[in-house]
């Protein structure tokens, strides 16, 4: 067993995160898919999968807000073999609207609530929104007596850090001066009107138009009394984020960008007291040989010298991929490096596109070779 | 509609929009763009949005603007009766309250500015990189969203103005970015249907980077290697492995081209991690040069 697979053992949550577009989704799935095969009972938690995924998956109806179990199981692998893999799409307003009917005093208050305008806005735009239900549904899986490991998939964020904020993201919003002043008029029994006549408000208003604003008021009226329940739940949340058995582990992919992307993560991750046990490097393209691309381009010479043109165009090839693979080792070091000893997972990029649950098994097998 | 020169067509736009899921090269394909239409002679302003700031470095002696929703509507606030208050206001982010309130308000200020570059007459193409991940359907469609919404006053006349320009050919296009491989078409896909039926806005070219253009490689299995002994079987397992990815590309660019009637345009693979300025200028000049000999 390698260190990775040792990591992803010890578990009970794996948050999967990194810049959009290196394969956190897939990475995800794959990582669930091995560790079934070693026995756990997993769910996979992913952000608006792409379509193939869910084919890959076995799922042709599409991913759902409920798991689902995988109907292929995986092999069994070493040993225990029972393993189960379950998926699911986050799901935001559906989420969000559960945790707001678990803390309403009553169905009355939470039907308000939700068919609010300005809650049904927040449930779907306000940024971080996905971010903080992504922490919930992690922490309801958590719960969940039918699996023992959690993987979630962080959304592409517009910033990375959001995930790690996730959870305090509503009572933060809660705290805001403006709704302070929002939520006032019930306590001191004052009516909207008189918000409305609140010179910040009235100017607000102006922007947004007083009937957005009326919706507003009317929700923040409907919300009072269920701000410490919310911020609670945060806690409790967060509590998990730093559990000793909650890994994260960064995807990223061998170019500049992405690579630098990764290091201030790791840093921001480290610096905020998060186990961040792994770094997978996704797609590195293939060595190919120790030998140099000098060396190649020679024989490409001497071939083409000869007249023996399709000779010269194989050995030609060996020198532009040993090219490319030097050029992300290079990216790569200083990654490498600066993780000390950290677990890095270099994945090679294949010669297939990962759309079908044997490369996904190939892909795991990848992740979780004995190195 | 087929066009022959479509770098042309786009350029000839007062601005651009560069949209694409993460990872496809957004930022690359800008930056191409921008360094295509200035060495045409066009005097170009390239934008970036949120998140860091690439552009500069590979555009060394293009202007860059960068625009956040947090400063746009700042100003939008100062110039709509908040005055001194509105940095105050923003600083304690009322920026969430008010774009909870009446959602896309935050995009709809971006664009505003943006607009109000594009009217300036001081540049002949703006070319924006465009929003992150699945972020730019909603930024395109917040001018129409918030018609819905806001009845009237200042919000709903901005809203009316970026829209206009949005859906103006001769003054705004999309460009789409993907890369030759399955996920990218598949989103790639998506994105155009969103964009086309949801927001109205014509997408005028698909751009295609690191494509492989190098030529197809014989079948190594029929090569007589000779006396070579060391290296043969590596340079065996790279051509498969090169062959594999053609193929694969060559597969998703036929379904592209059959899915979507939109040209395209192709940047060619660079063959290094670190994408510099001269880099730039080379998929550029490439543009350029495909433009001219067609």
């Amino acid at each position: 067993m390698n260190t990775f697979a040792a990591i992803i053992d010890s578990a009970s949550v794996v948050v999967c995160c990194g810049p959009g577009g290196v394969g956190k989704t897939t990475t995800s799935a794959a990582i669930g898919i091995d560790a079934a095969r070693r026995g756990r009972r997993v769910v996979v938690v992913t952000i608006d999968p792409a379509r193939r995924l869910a084919d890959a998956l076995g799922l042709p109806g599409g991913l759902t807000g409920e798991p689902q179990r995988l109907p292929s199981e995986p092999q069994a692998g070493e040993g225990e073999g029972d393993g189960e893999v379950w998926a699911m799409m986050l799901d935001t307003p559906a989420m969000f609207e559960r945790i707001v009917r678990r803390y309403a005093a009553t169905a009355d208050q939470a039907n308000r609530i939700v068919a609010n305008r300005f809650y049904r806005n927040m449930s779907g735009a306000l940024s971080g929104t996905q971010e903080y239900m992504a922490s919930e549904a992690l922490h309801e899986l958590h719960d969940d007596e039918r699996f023992d490991l959690v993987i979630v998939d962080t959304p592409p964020s517009r910033n990375a850090l959001d995930f790690l904020e996730a959870p305090g993201v509503l009572t933060r919003f809660l705290d805001h001066p403006v709704f302070k002043l929002l939520m006032m008029p019930t306590r001191t029994g004052f009516k909207v009107l008189s918000v409305a006549t609140q010179p910040l408000l009235r100017a607000i208003g102006r922007v947004v138009g007083s009937d957005v604003l009326a919706d507003a008021v009317a929700f923040f009226q409907a919300f009072a009394g269920m701000e410490a329940g919310f911020r609670q739940r945060a806690e409790t949340v967060t509590r998990l984020l730093h559990d000793d058995n909650t890994k994260f582990v960064l995807v990223a992919s061998p170019n500049h960008e992405t690579i630098d992307e990764a290091m201030w993560f790791a840093k921001q991750l480290k610096q905020q007291g998060f186990d961040f046990a792994a770094t997978i490097v996704n797609r590195v393209h293939p060595r190919f040989g120790d030998g140099t691309s000098a060396d190649a381009i020679k024989r490409a010479l001497t071939a083409g010298n000869r007249g023996d043109d399709a000779l010269a165009s194989i050995w030609q090839n060996l020198a532009e991929l040993r090219a490319i693979a030097n050029s992300e080792r290079q990216q790569l070091t200083p990654l490498i490096e600066r993780l000390g000893a950290g677990v890095v997972v270099e994945v090679p990029l294949l010669s297939t596109d990962v759309h079908d649950q044997q490369a996904l098994s190939l892909l795991a097998t990848h992740l979780f070779a004995v190195s | 509609m087929s066009n022959l020169k479509p770098l042309t067509e786009l350029t000839a736009s007062n601005l651009v929009i560069v949209v694409g899921k993460g990872g496809v090269g957004k930022t690359t394909v800008t930056a191409v763009l921008a360094r295509a239409a200035a060495d045409s002679g066009l005097r170009v302003l390239a934008i970036e949005l949120d998140g860091k700031s690439t552009l500069a470095e590979l555009i060394p002696d293009i202007p860059v603007r960068h625009i956040s929703a947090a400063d746009s509507l700042e100003e939008y606030l100062f110039e709509h009766g908040f005055k001194r208050i509105a940095k105050r206001l923003a600083k304690t982010g009322v920026i969430d309250v008010i774009s909870t309130a009446a959602p896309g308000i935050d995009d709809l200020v971006v664009l505003g500015k943006i607009k109000q570059l594009e009217r300036s007459g001081e540049w002949d193409l703006i070319i924006v990189d465009g929003p992150a991940a699945g972020h730019a359907v909603t930024f395109l469609t917040s001018a129409s969203g918030l018609l819905d919404a806001v009845r009237s006053g200042p919000i709903r006349t901005q809203a009316e103005e970026v829209l206009a320009m949005l859906t103006a050919p001769e003054r705004c296009k999309v460009v789409l970015v993907t890369l030759p491989e399955t996920t990218p078409v598949n989103e790639l896909l998506e994105l155009a249907a969103a964009v086309g039926q949801r927001v109205g806005v014509s997408c005028s070219v698909v751009v295609v980077n690191q494509v492989d253009v190098g030529r197809s490689l014989p079948d190594p299995d029929e090569i007589a290697f000779g006396r070579a002994s060391v290296g043969v079987a590596d340079a065996i397992a790279a051509a498969r492995f090169r062959r594999a990815r053609q193929a694969i590309q060559r597969d998703e660019l036929t379904r592209l081209t059959d899915a979507l009637a939109i040209d395209q345009l192709h940047l060619e693979r660079v063959g290094s991690a670190r994408l510099r300025s001269q880099d730039i200028v080379r998929l550029a000049h490439g543009l350029l040069d495909q433009e001219t000999g067609a």
